[in-house]
């Protein structure tokens, strides 16, 4: 999933500053389970902004409002009945769903109340952690099911750079060496002929080299 | 306010009580390893520790919400509790929102009765 957290409320009240009436939008997708941007939030963050703004006396009245997804359209035309009763949207959906929320009403300024991460997975309650850059090409089944991509510091492909010791990455200690994971784990299938095996170049071009990326599937399309 | 366990308040729930007029909020839970759902006071208490957070950066100040944990048979010590919130709380002051709703209120009492739109007589 995408992985969101809350940016500092100082910077929200800064930005919601000149308006009065504003919808705060949520999304029951990814940043509904990584707890940055679901119904439960948006009441915390309607409830702080009130109290912020009252206390300020300034007041603002907030629409809470909780989409099913903000990155599909039929879930946005929800909020064409009303949005133009409102100053603004303040969005707590990743970054894809504000700017769809952008592109869909021009006429009402979006403002990302969340910062967007990274796709990663729940390590535990409380903690998540990168598990893919959306590269485009992806080649799990040759490295054991760990990403170089993501798992190494450097995105290399080619095993461990010199600043992996004893298994840790020189960025920081408490980051593994992305490839003494994808050795460990190859070694364990008794799958080390894998790495062994000489590969073409990656085609970066499918990762962001190439500009922002479409994919159209004709089979689906209408 | 009652609720089964500790673990039942939300965020939202102690931030409600402040936009209802609250000045503080003391959230009273079981005694720490004694939860019978095992982690609702420690849940609680993390909850409380965020809001406390959230209230400092929208203004209205840190340390008008607390967590107690006492167990049921310790009606002396909520006692020393309670009064000791009582009293930090009274030093503190009223919440920034009813300073601003008190300012709203003597205002209006300053206008002329008799120019008062829209109230009942």
């Amino acid at each position: 999933m995408i992985i969101g957290n809350a940016k500092p409320l100082e910077q929200i009240i800064e930005m919601l500053d000149p308006f009065d009436r504003i919808i705060l939008a949520g999304c029951n997708g990814c940043v509904t389970v990584c707890r940055a941007g679901g119904q439960k939030e948006v009441e915390i963050l309607a409830s702080t902004l009130k109290l912020a703004r009252e206390a300020a006396s300034k007041p603002i009245e907030i629409r809470p409002e909780t989409l099913e997804r903000q990155c599909d359209p039929e879930y946005l035309e929800q909020m064409r009945p009303y949005i133009d009763g409102y100053q603004a949207v303040l969005s707590i959906a990743c970054g894809a769903g504000v700017q769809f929320l952008a592109e869909t009403f021009k006429k009402t300024p979006m403002l990302p109340g969340i910062n967007t991460n990274f796709i990663g997975v729940t390590e535990r309650q409380g903690e998540w952690s990168e598990r893919c850059q959306a590269c485009g090409e992806c080649v799990l089944h040759l490295t054991g099911g760990i990403c170089p991509v993501t798992r190494c510091s450097k995105s290399i492909f080619h095993g461990p750079c010199g600043g992996s010791v004893s298994g840790h990455c020189e960025i920081d200690r408490s980051v593994p060496c992305g490839w003494q994971l994808i050795i460990d784990r190859l070694n364990a299938l008794d799958r080390l002929d894998m790495y062994e095996k000489l590969r073409p170049m990656k085609r970066w071009r499918q990762s962001r080299d190439g500009g922002p990326r479409r994919i159209v599937r004709e089979d689906l399309t209408q | 306010m009652l609720v089964p366990c500790t673990g039942r308040v939300e965020e939202i729930m102690v931030l409600r009580a402040f936009e209802n007029g609250a000045d503080g909020v003391m959230v009273v839970g079981c005694l720490e390893g004694d939860c019978h759902f095992q982690v609702g006071n420690l849940r609680a208490r993390k909850r409380v520790e965020r809001v406390d957070k959230l209230l400092g950066a929208a203004g209205i100040g840190i340390g008008r919400v607390r967590m107690v944990n006492l167990s049921a048979g310790e009606g002396a010590k909520f006692v020393v509790h309670a009064t000791q919130m009582v009293e930090h709380i009274e030093k503190m002051g009223p919440s920034p929102i009813n300073q601003v709703r008190q300012g709203w209120e003597e205002k209006i009492d300053r206008i002329d009765p008799e120019q008062r739109v829209g109230e009942q007589a």
